[in-house]
């Protein structure tokens, strides 16, 4: 262990640190040509870092860095995603993991068979997820026409309606599928959708669908598991994430997935993630997210978890609202999982274990309950710390230390939540994200006759 | 006049509620996947009845072994209201700790060592209930240690903190102990600290020995089962004894009732709270001594699943109630092996949490769960 790698390493995490600070410094601009400018640049910086040689074949962010950045702007969707459902609507959920299983076997699977000749995987998830959504909608309105709907029956009625649409989708799809082949070539010559542009597009609708996917899924999850009190929602969760890795493991004898080869691990999937794409959706995640919470909807989100009760005497729809969150945090999830596949090239379902699975919670409470800031940090901070800096200081003491990662995270965790349970940042917000004063309409002051409280000119 | 008014108040009613009455699908759909699960398991018993007799032995094995696990979590649940997720390492590190006993001290033969003149079989009964209230004792001290180091500050704090706590020590336990130094985080073969014996039906119950064939289509059970069965059923008649009636019970049922009108009745509250903890895990030691002697293999995350598991079935007994922990884990042990002889082994894990799931949306409190009063 050489002090000047060390002193690097500590250099670049302060350096992302800073880095993160300035992105939202600059999204927090007032014109629209600022953010964007600010944006390009922010851009470049990491691109120009990831790119210039340094004399000897050495980049300023080396591959191992470049991998981690990857891995941190997958984590952080994750974590994001999770935050909106824990941190901001209170439903205590250890499901994210699964949901992150999902999305990457599910982007990892469109892309594998578009590059080997088969077309079935997007147009059947492309079409099956644009159905359902057309099948939550219809029977969403007619649910409101039919309100007080046992949530059961509900469940049932949205259960029939995806498994028709599913087979209908599936069916469509390989009816198509000779058309397409044509021009996509096998995978040994590349025809013209899976080169180039084309793929680039397929790229992006397949994080997407993943994406989409996995919300669905979580859809269908949520609806009756959302009625569940606080900490049996959380262990019906974790039986969610614990089934998905179980299906994930036989992927190839229970699920009809052959390619994804259960337990072996998919092999194949095209690295496709470059700095753009993961900027580009962490990016989008941030703005998605930060716009939904300065809406309406996410203060009704946020009024959840403050007073259950309160809420509902607004008149907020309180199922709904918990719903939405968790449809919407699993579809964060889904495009992390999706991004991450698509930079690793291998998945195993021993990535997507329920005990890595608690990785996005512990990220969500170092950062702060209800503060994205603090988990889009923590969640660099923790891949570049935990498993950059201190995963080299560990191995360089001996090869037993490096098991003891896992037994600091813990008594990290531990020690946070006896010192400081609201986490580290708390609910502090940095430029783009701080939330922008309420502005009340200003009222004239009423003239001073008038002020006579509780007059009444009636009877 | 009045009359048309109270009418028109009744239809009104029922048109804020239009969809009440499209409960027959839910139920429908329950239902069929009830008959659905009935008609596999007849069908199947009907075709091999020794098989299905097996798959329900097994089942009562797992079945007890979890109530001594859920035992535990429902009365930590129903005093302190939080899901104690180390409950589960604690059974790991009471099926550790007579590992080592065995192995390394050759404690079991203690007796043996002292008094050189008894028989073998005294020895080894004396010198295993030695073991087992070994493991007893260090996750009694585990547990009140684990307790007052990480749950007691959180006492006043949010739920969710003390869970997340919970699950923090739960990690803690078990990657420390997968340190090459303490456990290892390989599968460790268990030596057992007596032999298990194995009979088998058919005309009659005979004793399964070397060079004895046993006949094709029999069902073997073996000793540790029933071993299992009557500590299970023991340790359910003791808690029982204890919560209803000895004085420490009353302040158990008290503190669980409400913590605030129990310190004013002079109640150490914090006591008895250590005290629970400290029952459950000693019963959580005895189950883990039993397990690893059942299914001879151990190794540090061996208590996540079981322990889930266990939890699961205490929710669906009623969390807080003795017998319905005790009932709820044999349905679990049943549902378990029944998935496992056939379905399919790996849908094992996944049927527990189905189940937790249509138990709490058909009935929240569980089997024999009281409505839970409202708090501020």
């Amino acid at each position: 262990m050489e002090i000047s790698s060390l002193f690097i390493s500590i250099i670049k995490i302060l350096g992302i640190l800073a880095y993160i600070y300035g992105l939202l410094w600059v999204l927090g601009r007032p014109k629209l040509w600022m953010k964007i400018a600010g944006v390009v640049v922010a851009f470049g910086v990491v691109q120009a870092f990831l790119s210039i040689q340094l004399g000897n074949n050495n980049q300023i962010l080396n591959t191992f860095d470049r991998g981690l950045l990857f891995q941190a702007c997958a984590i952080s969707m994750v974590a994001l995603g999770l935050n909106l459902i824990y941190g901001f609507n209170g439903q205590f959920s250890l499901g994210q993991w699964g949901f992150y299983g999902i999305g990457a076997y599910t982007g990892a699977d469109i892309t594998f068979r578009w590059i080997n000749g088969d077309s079935t995987g997007l147009v059947v998830v492309g079409l099956g997820v644009i159905l359902e959504a057309l099948l939550i909608y219809g029977v969403n309105q007619f649910l409101k026409r039919y309100r007080g709907m046992p949530v059961l029956s509900a469940f049932t009625l949205y259960l029939l309606g995806t498994v028709v649409v599913w087979f209908v989708a599936d069916k469509i799809g390989i009816a198509l599928n000779p058309a397409i082949i044509p021009l996509l070539g096998t995978s040994d010559k590349l025809g013209v959708l899976a080169t180039g542009a084309p793929m680039q597009v397929v790229f992006f609708l397949a994080v997407i669908l993943a994406g989409a996917f996995a919300a669905e899924v979580s859809f269908l999850f949520g609806l009756p598991v959302l009625t569940l009190g606080s900490d049996y929602f959380g262990i019906a969760t974790l039986g969610f994430t614990i089934v998905a890795n179980v299906l994930l493991v036989n992927t190839d004898t229970i699920l009809p997935f052959p390619e994804m080869r259960g337990g072996r691990g998919m092999l194949g999937i095209p690295q496709m993630t470059t700095w753009f794409w993961a900027f580009f959706f962490l990016l989008f995640v941030i703005i998605v997210m930060r716009n939904l919470l300065q809406s309406s909807s996410g203060r009704a989100i946020m009024s959840v978890r403050e007073d259950e009760t309160a809420a509902k005497a607004m008149g907020i729809d309180v199922a709904n609202n918990k719903l939405m969150a968790f449809v919407i945090g699993s579809f964060f999830a889904g495009i992390g999982g999706a991004v991450y596949a698509h930079y690793i090239g291998f998945l195993s379902p021993a990535t997507f274990t329920f005990l890595a699975g608690f990785n996005p919670l512990i990220i969500v409470v170092f950062g702060g309950l209800g503060s994205m800031t603090g988990t889009i940090a923590a969640s660099f901070g923790w891949i570049f710390f935990l498993e950059g800096l201190l995963r080299v200081i560990l191995d360089s003491i001996g090869t037993e230390a490096a098991n003891w990662r896992f037994v600091l995270y813990p008594v990290a965790l531990l020690v946070l939540m006896l010192v400081r349970p609201q986490g580290l940042l708390g609910t502090v917000e940095w430029g783009f994200l701080k939330a922008k004063k309420v502005l009340v309409r200003a009222q004239p002051e009423p003239p001073a006759s008038t002020v006579v409280v509780n007059q009444s000119t009636g009877d | 006049m009045h009359k048309a008014n109270t009418s028109q108040f009744t239809t009104s009613a029922a048109n804020l509620r239009p969809g009440a009455r499209f409960a027959w699908i839910g139920q429908g759909f329950l239902g069929a996947l009830v008959l659905i699960v009935l008609y596999i398991i007849v069908s199947n018993a009907i075709k091999a009845p020794t098989f299905f007799v097996q798959i329900v032995i097994g089942g009562l094995q797992l079945g007890f072994v979890y109530a001594m696990i859920a035992l535990g979590y429902t009365m930590v649940y129903g005093i302190v209201k939080l899901i104690n997720f180390a409950h589960g390492d604690v059974f790991m590190v009471g099926a550790f700790v007579s590992y080592f006993a065995v192995s390394y001290f050759n404690l079991h033969l203690w007796p043996a060592a002292v008094f050189p003149g008894l028989p073998h079989s005294v020895v080894i009964v004396i010198g295993s209930l030695t073991v087992i209230l070994l493991s007893m004792i260090v996750c009694t001290l585990l547990a009140i240690t684990i307790e007052r180091v990480a749950y007691k500050p959180l006492r006043n704090a949010p739920r969710i903190a003390a869970l997340i706590t919970a699950i923090g020590v739960s990690f803690f336990l078990e990657y420390f102990g997968a340190l090459s130094f303490v456990f290892s985080s390989r599968f460790i073969p268990y030596t057992a600290p007596f032999d298990t014996l194995t009979w088998y039906i058919s005309n009659g119950i005979h004793l399964v020995t070397t060079g004895v064939k046993v006949p094709p289509h029999s069902i073997t059970f073996s000793s540790i089962l029933v071993i299992i069965m009557i500590a299970a059923i023991l340790v359910q008649l003791f808690l029982q004894y204890l919560v209803r009636r000895t004085k420490i019970g009353i302040a158990m049922r008290a503190t669980s009732y409400d913590k605030q009108a129990a310190r004013l009745m002079g109640i150490n509250v914090d006591q008895i709270i250590s005290f629970t903890f400290a029952v459950g895990a000693a019963f959580a030691g005895l189950g883990g001594v039993l397990y690893a002697i059942a299914y001879a293999s151990i190794w540090t995350q061996l208590g996540i699943l079981p322990g889930l598991k266990a939890f699961v079935a205490a929710v669906v007994g009623g969390i807080g109630s003795i017998p319905g922990a005790f009932v709820g884990a044999l349905i679990m042990g049943q549902a378990e092996a029944l998935t496992m002889g056939y379905i399919s082994t790996p849908m094992r894990d996944a049927v527990a949490f189905t189940i937790l799931i249509i138990v709490l949306l058909v009935k929240p409190t569980g089997i024999f769960g009281e409505p839970e009063q409202e708090k501020a």
